[in-house]
């Protein structure tokens, strides 16, 4: 065998653990000081969040094996030496987190919501699922399904919207906020950019007064002054109401976010389309929207973000989401002072969601490779 | 009801006045949260608005069809209205809420509590979404007169006060020169405050927060050296503290913050059926009348017992309810003491005295009219 003939590996420094570490962390001299400040910092505050969180944290029981029922039974109000976080408060009031004030023995309604909720998301987030078509189908009808089991009728006891908090409220604003505005948001997406003066007009006129407003203000006025405007004898419901002004905020920004999308398809698919005898609408369901919406998937999802964590707003108008429900927590005598354990407990749970979007946003920017040019060259 | 087409439209002229100033002044978020700034132009749509629905009345017949009583409450206000563990609002004014329940139904659980925060609480009252509101509110002239409400009577006589650490070594607050102060900004007590220094002659550098919970945080992390809001706020306040022991809350008391239940103007009926709620409460224990005791007093030979409970006379009938309504108030809720004990006295984290809630044949100022 000749020698030049041998395969040569490259040189150690470049390739395994080693080439990595050295080309991502210690490029040169500033990379490598940031790497050491960054590893100390960690090095300081990972040991100490974990023990805060989990080591010394009490979970259902304090170091002396009682099970804790207020605040002063918490290990770090009994010895500071001895206790990290108490999270027997979020144990005791889980219930009350996950479901707000729903009657007990009719809480399987609100399991069996979010397990269809569930159900009727797989068919989004995958699209290889098997009998996919189905699902649809199923995804379709599930607001009617989880209104009639949440409200009540159709021979389930009526449960009154008043009696709803917690997750179950955060998730019912965010979810039918975001599922409204998106249809809700194309039509005045298309109405903005139509040559009908008067149609474009009152698309621009909603959007931009809509878009001018804090949601505050539209909570607030749907809260507060359209009963007052309503005929005597119709009672809205409060829920109602506020999802209402949340849907309405929603879709004015969802709108611009997907006139964004239409202004970068290049009028040569319109006119490619139009030449092809295709109908207005034929033309923007099969031609345009699918294009716009696949590049506008990072922002559609920047916004459906900020409305999941915007629908904390709804205590200033008397709803107690999840952000609510820990606040009253914290009035209750009981509990006083554990403001930690609950903030932190509710931003994990806003973290989990809205971590999951925007993952799903990245998958779905794979799958559809929105990276690549489309034609626009 | 004749003039509600003119109503609405002033109604809309006031919204959009309002709106316009909310959008260009850009202070929103803080007048919504906080302050009181923008009050009173939100009060103009309120005076309006109650005007316009004042016709509105029987809210005592509306309450009887409904089956149960739609009473306004804090979103969480320590030992005055919060969820217990098991989802039951407790409290001072939720008791205040029960009692007009059990007096209408006599039954403590016909009650559906509406949270309401400090700018929702009068549109919710006014648009009679809520029957009555027992949210912690000061009854002030402006409120009474021209809000169009009525204030029935006080539940809670409390005062802005001062706290700071004890090892400030200061024991009234006119020594207090100097120091800074945290305060809610937007508020009453912050004018409150710059009166009293002003007055005193003395100086204070302000540290302005946006809630409680900041006030506290900052307080607790040494960056201001006194932190002054309502008294029943500063004794949630140092109960929340991991050493309750290490902070002193100053004997001066620099407002008068009268808080009580409220209900729409126009509607008497309805006004005396919350009121004699509340002042049951408080004769009941006047005349030592417990939860406990009241069974046997049913056969005590006080005249004023035996008309409270309903043995003798009929004002249960004047009031349009059952003869024992007060009798079932006093039976599922209990005396004013009992409540007061329970969720804001000496035995609960909150540890506040009786102070001016007490009788007034014990050095308080609470005081009800004669039941007769």
């Amino acid at each position: 065998m000749n020698e030049m003939n041998q395969v040569r590996k490259p040189p150690v420094a470049t390739t395994g653990i080693i080439g990595w570490l050295r080309i991502n962390l210690f490029f040169n001299w500033t990379n490598s000081l940031i790497t050491l400040f960054v590893i100390y910092c960690l090095y300081q505050f990972i040991p100490w969040i974990l023990d805060w969180t989990i080591f010394s944290a009490d979970f259902k029981y304090n170091y002396l094996g009682e099970q804790i029922t207020n605040q002063e039974m918490c290990s770090r109000n009994l010895d500071p030496e001895n206790g990290g976080a108490c999270w027997a408060v979020i144990y005791v009031r889980f219930y009350q987190f996950i479901y707000g004030f729903y009657p007990k023995v009719e809480v399987w309604r609100v399991n069996i919501a979010y397990a269809m909720l569930a159900l009727a998301l797989l068919p989004l987030l995958f699209a290889k699922l098997p009998y996919r078509k189905y699902f649809l189908y199923f995804t379709y009808i599930f607001p009617v399904i989880a209104y009639f089991l949440l409200n009540g009728g159709l021979g389930f006891t009526e449960v009154s919207t008043n009696k709803w908090g917690g997750l179950l409220v955060t998730l019912v604003l965010g979810c039918t906020g975001i599922a409204l505005a998106f249809p809700i948001g194309i039509m005045l997406a298309l109405g903005r950019r139509s040559k009908l003066p008067v149609i474009s007009m009152m698309c621009t006129l909603f959007i931009e007064f809509i878009r001018g407003v804090p949601l505050i203000t539209l909570l607030f006025f749907g809260m507060v002054m359209l009963p007052l405007f309503l005929p005597e004898g119709i009672d809205m419901d409060g829920l109602v109401r506020v999802l209402v002004a949340v849907t309405l905020f929603q879709s004015a920004y969802m709108a611009e976010v997907i006139r964004g999308g239409l202004q970068a398809i290049p009028p040569g698919q319109y006119e490619a389309a139009k030449s092809l005898g295709m109908s207005y609408w034929r033309m923007n369901l099969l031609i345009v929207l699918p294009q716009a919406i696949r590049i506008s998937i990072p922002p559609i999802v920047n916004t459906s973000i900020g409305l999941f964590k915007d629908t904390t707003l709804v205590i200033i108008v008397g709803i107690l989401d999840l952000l609510g429900i820990g606040r009253g927590t914290l009035a209750d005598t009981n509990w006083l002072g554990l403001s930690y354990e609950i903030y932190f407990f509710v931003s994990l749970v806003f973290f989990i969601f809205t971590f999951g979007m925007s993952r799903y946003s990245l998958y779905l920017e794979k799958k559809l490779k929105t990276g690549i040019n489309m034609g626009a060259d | 009801m004749g003039n509600f087409e003119l109503n609405k439209s002033i109604i809309w002229i006031n919204l959009l006045i309002w709106y316009r100033e909310a959008i260009f002044e850009k202070r929103y978020l803080n007048n919504y949260l906080n302050g009181e700034n923008n009050m009173k132009k939100l009060l103009s749509i309120f005076a309006v608005v109650a005007f316009a629905f004042s016709a509105h009345a029987g809210t005592l017949d509306d309450v009887k069809n409904r089956g149960f009583l739609k009473c306004g409450v804090t979103t969480g206000l320590a030992g005055f209205a919060a969820p217990d563990d098991s989802g039951e609002w407790a409290g001072l004014d939720a008791d205040m809420c029960r009692a007009v329940a059990v007096a209408v139904f006599g039954d403590r659980s016909k009650v559906e509590f509406i949270t309401t925060t400090g700018k929702s609480r009068f549109p919710t009252l006014a648009s009679g979404e809520v029957d009555m509101l027992a949210r912690n509110t000061t009854w002030t002239i402006s409120r009474d007169v021209n809000l169009g409400f009525e204030f029935v009577g006080v539940n809670f006589y409390d005062g802005q006060g001062f706290m700071i650490p004890s090892a400030l070594g200061v024991s009234s607050a006119t020594e207090l020169d100097g120091a800074t102060v945290c305060i809610q900004t937007g508020t009453t007590t912050e004018l409150n405050l710059a009166d009293f220094f002003r007055l005193n002659g003395i100086s204070y550098e302000a540290l302005p927060i946006e809630t409680n919970d900041e006030g506290k945080e900052n307080l607790f992390a040494g960056r201001c050296d006194v932190y002054t809001t309502d008294a029943s706020g500063l004794s949630s306040t140092r109960a929340a503290a991991s050493d309750p022991d290490k902070w002193v809350v100053l004997p001066e008391i620099i407002s008068k913050e009268p808080l009580g239940p409220l209900v729409r103007h126009g509607d008497h009926q309805w006004g005396d059926v919350v009121r004699w709620s509340l002042n049951a409460m408080i004769i009941a224990e006047e005349l030592g009348i417990t939860s406990e005791n009241v069974d046997a007093q049913m056969s005590s030979n006080v005249p004023e017992v035996l008309r409270l409970l309903g043995v003798e006379g009929n004002y249960g009938e004047m009031l349009e309810l059952s003869n024992d309504w007060a009798y079932q108030i006093i039976k599922q809720i209990g005396n004013y003491s009992e409540s007061y004990e329970a969720n804001v006295g000496p035995d609960t984290p909150l540890e506040i005295a009786r102070g001016l809630n007490a009788l007034w044949t014990q050095g308080g100022i609470l005081y009800a009219p004669p039941f007769r």
